[in-house]
């Protein structure tokens, strides 16, 4: 009870570090903020959308960029700035780093995107299903961040060269999750595709929340994402701890 | 008692053996000072110790708990200074000590109170509100301290703390050292600074290419190599070395700017050779001093002896 007691209070140091810290590092500002923003607008100005349509989708997009945007950014930032070794000194795990990290994320990603929720709900007319939306939220920012944290486990001194990974990994992704083509409208292969991406969940989720559509069974969703979740945790953990030293 | 006990850890880095199977053990209240130099293991055995770096072999006990086995319960035990252990920039003074101390379960108003209390200190209590990105070294050097001693640790281990600083953050540095362990805090102190090492220091360990060379009290250490004795001795014009070399006395010459130092196993010998030879080359000597061997020397002919086994 004590370990875990210790535990949730030092991941709880760890997250509230981070966030005083790298939210307002330009990184995450530029891929977390301004970058679903601009391709919100590419996507709605010069043409004709339906933005009751379109709004899960761009929700899915935004709470993914937002929550993976603080993970990549971290772990090499702390290499670079030597403050990594002091952090592993604490009576810390890997696991309570990556915890701390992937809940920063998580935050980030919820505090902007339930406004937007609030928005969407306010302007759109839609006849919210609060449950579903909640969690569906709730996990998701969950695992995109988790992603996030996993995105920065090679060894690397530049937080840019992670940042860089992270764009070649994240964006074709939301090409393939159902958020601009329905993934039933999407050609096999990249249907197919779309069941690894965890995007495509959560899309699934809004639609249903928002729209009362969807294409996959709710648990299937929600069972989803929780599969994510662990196995970014995990690989997170294996890769963090083999490359522990590596950047210092 | 022991305090910290390393049994035979070991470290390998593919096929390098950083550390090679050393063992020691440090006593509760001692300052330990670890010399080495570069790529002799020392880092590599601190971070073993402090529970960074996990041994290939060997344990680490720190006041009787296995790093390796319960490392949240023994990393408790202590506090770190690494070498690279730089502190968050963007954080105020304040904050970065109070953001260590929130690890060790503290309570918040004591962990404030303890945290001005240590900045008052280190001379940054005026200063504990600005972001740390605009202070000196030495300033993040007192705040990486403050960091580490938050929770008054019973091990504090520091590596290299006074490299590169000035005067001023040194002379802190090393006061807060005697300081703490006056408190009963044992130090583990890795330096470069040998001279620091033989003023601080109770005992010393000198590691080389991962093995230990030697463990000892300094004046035990230096006792082992009396035989390097030199005589400084300076003149009012410079001097043939290569005549002086020559005497039998003198097993070798060094230059410091005006100073020679004259290394031999007789010293009242060469000090009456030097005077001797003064007057006949009709030389003024402006001083003249016998050395015993330093723990320098004892470094170097450790670190020598090891390159040529």
């Amino acid at each position: 009870m004590i370990k875990i007691k210790q535990t949730i209070r030092s991941t709880l140091v760890v997250t509230e570090k981070n966030i005083r810290i790298y939210y307002s590092k330009p990184p995450v500002i530029i891929f977390g903020l301004l970058f679903p923003f601009f391709m919100f607008l590419a996507f709605l100005l010069g043409r004709e959308v339906n933005l009751y349509e379109f709004f899960p989708g761009f929700l899915a997009m935004s709470l993914f960029f937002t929550s993976s945007s603080v993970g990549p950014l971290i772990t090499p930032w702390e290499k670079t700035s030597g403050t990594y070794e002091r952090l592993l000194s604490f009576p810390v795990t890997t696991n309570t780093l990556i915890f701390g990290d992937a809940i920063a994320g998580m935050v980030f990603g919820l505090g902007l995107n339930f406004i937007l929720v609030i928005v969407g709900a306010l302007t759109l007319n839609y006849s919210i299903n609060i449950i579903t939306i909640v969690f569906g939220i709730l996990i998701a920012s969950f695992v995109f961040s988790a992603m996030g944290v996993f995105l920065a486990s090679p060894s690397s001194r530049n937080p840019s060269n992670i940042m860089m990974l992270s764009s070649i990994v994240r964006f074709p992704l939301i090409f393939i999750s159902g958020i601009f083509v329905p993934i039933s409208q999407l050609p096999l292969g990249a249907r197919i595709l779309s069941y690894f991406s965890p995007i495509t969940y959560i899309v699934d989720i809004f639609n249903y929340s928002l729209k009362g559509k969807h294409d996959i069974s709710l648990a299937i969703d929600f069972l989803a994402l929780i599969a994510f979740a662990v196995i970014f945790i995990i690989l997170s953990n294996f890769f963090h701890k083999r490359n522990l030293l590596k950047g210092l | 008692m022991d305090i910290i006990e390393a049994k035979s850890l070991t470290k390998k880095f593919d096929s390098f053996t950083a550390v090679d199977d050393i063992s020691f053990s440090v006593k509760k209240g001692e300052i330990f000072g670890f010399l080495g130099p570069n790529g002799a293991g020392k880092t590599t055995t601190i971070r073993m110790l402090t529970g960074v770096l996990f041994p290939d072999g060997g344990s680490a006990l720190l006041d009787g708990i296995d790093m390796k086995k319960n490392p949240i319960a023994a990393k408790s035990k202590i506090g770190v200074i690494p070498e690279t252990g730089n502190v968050y920039l963007d954080l105020s003074a304040l904050r970065n000590v109070i953001f260590s101390g929130k690890f060790y379960g503290m309570k918040q108003k004591d962990l404030i109170n303890r945290a001005n209390y240590l900045l008052k200190e280190l001379g940054l209590y005026e200063k504990r509100n600005d972001l740390v990105r605009g202070f000196s070294k030495g300033q993040k050097q007192r705040i990486s301290i403050a960091c580490a001693i938050v929770h008054n640790p019973k091990i504090l281990f520091l590596d290299e703390p006074t490299s590169g600083l000035d005067v001023q953050s040194q002379r802190l540095i090393k006061k807060l050292i005697k300081d703490m362990n006056g408190l009963g805090t044992t130090i583990f102190l890795t330096t470069h600074n040998i001279e620091e090492a033989n003023v601080l220091c109770d005992r010393v360990c000198i590691i080389n290419n991962g093995r230990i060379a030697a463990i000892d009290k300094p004046e035990v250490l230096r006792s082992t190599i009396e035989r390097t004795k030199s005589v400084l001795v300076s003149f009012n014009k410079e001097v043939d070395t290569k005549s002086l070399k020559d005497n039998k006395n003198i097993n070798k010459v060094d230059i410091f700017s005006d100073k020679l130092r004259l290394y031999t196993d007789s010293p009242d010998k060469v000090v009456k050779f030097l005077t001797d030879y003064a007057e006949e080359k009709e030389l003024v000597i402006l001083s003249l001093e016998i050395l015993k061997a330093s723990l320098e020397d004892v470094f170097i002919e450790l670190v020598k002896k090891k390159s040529d086994d």
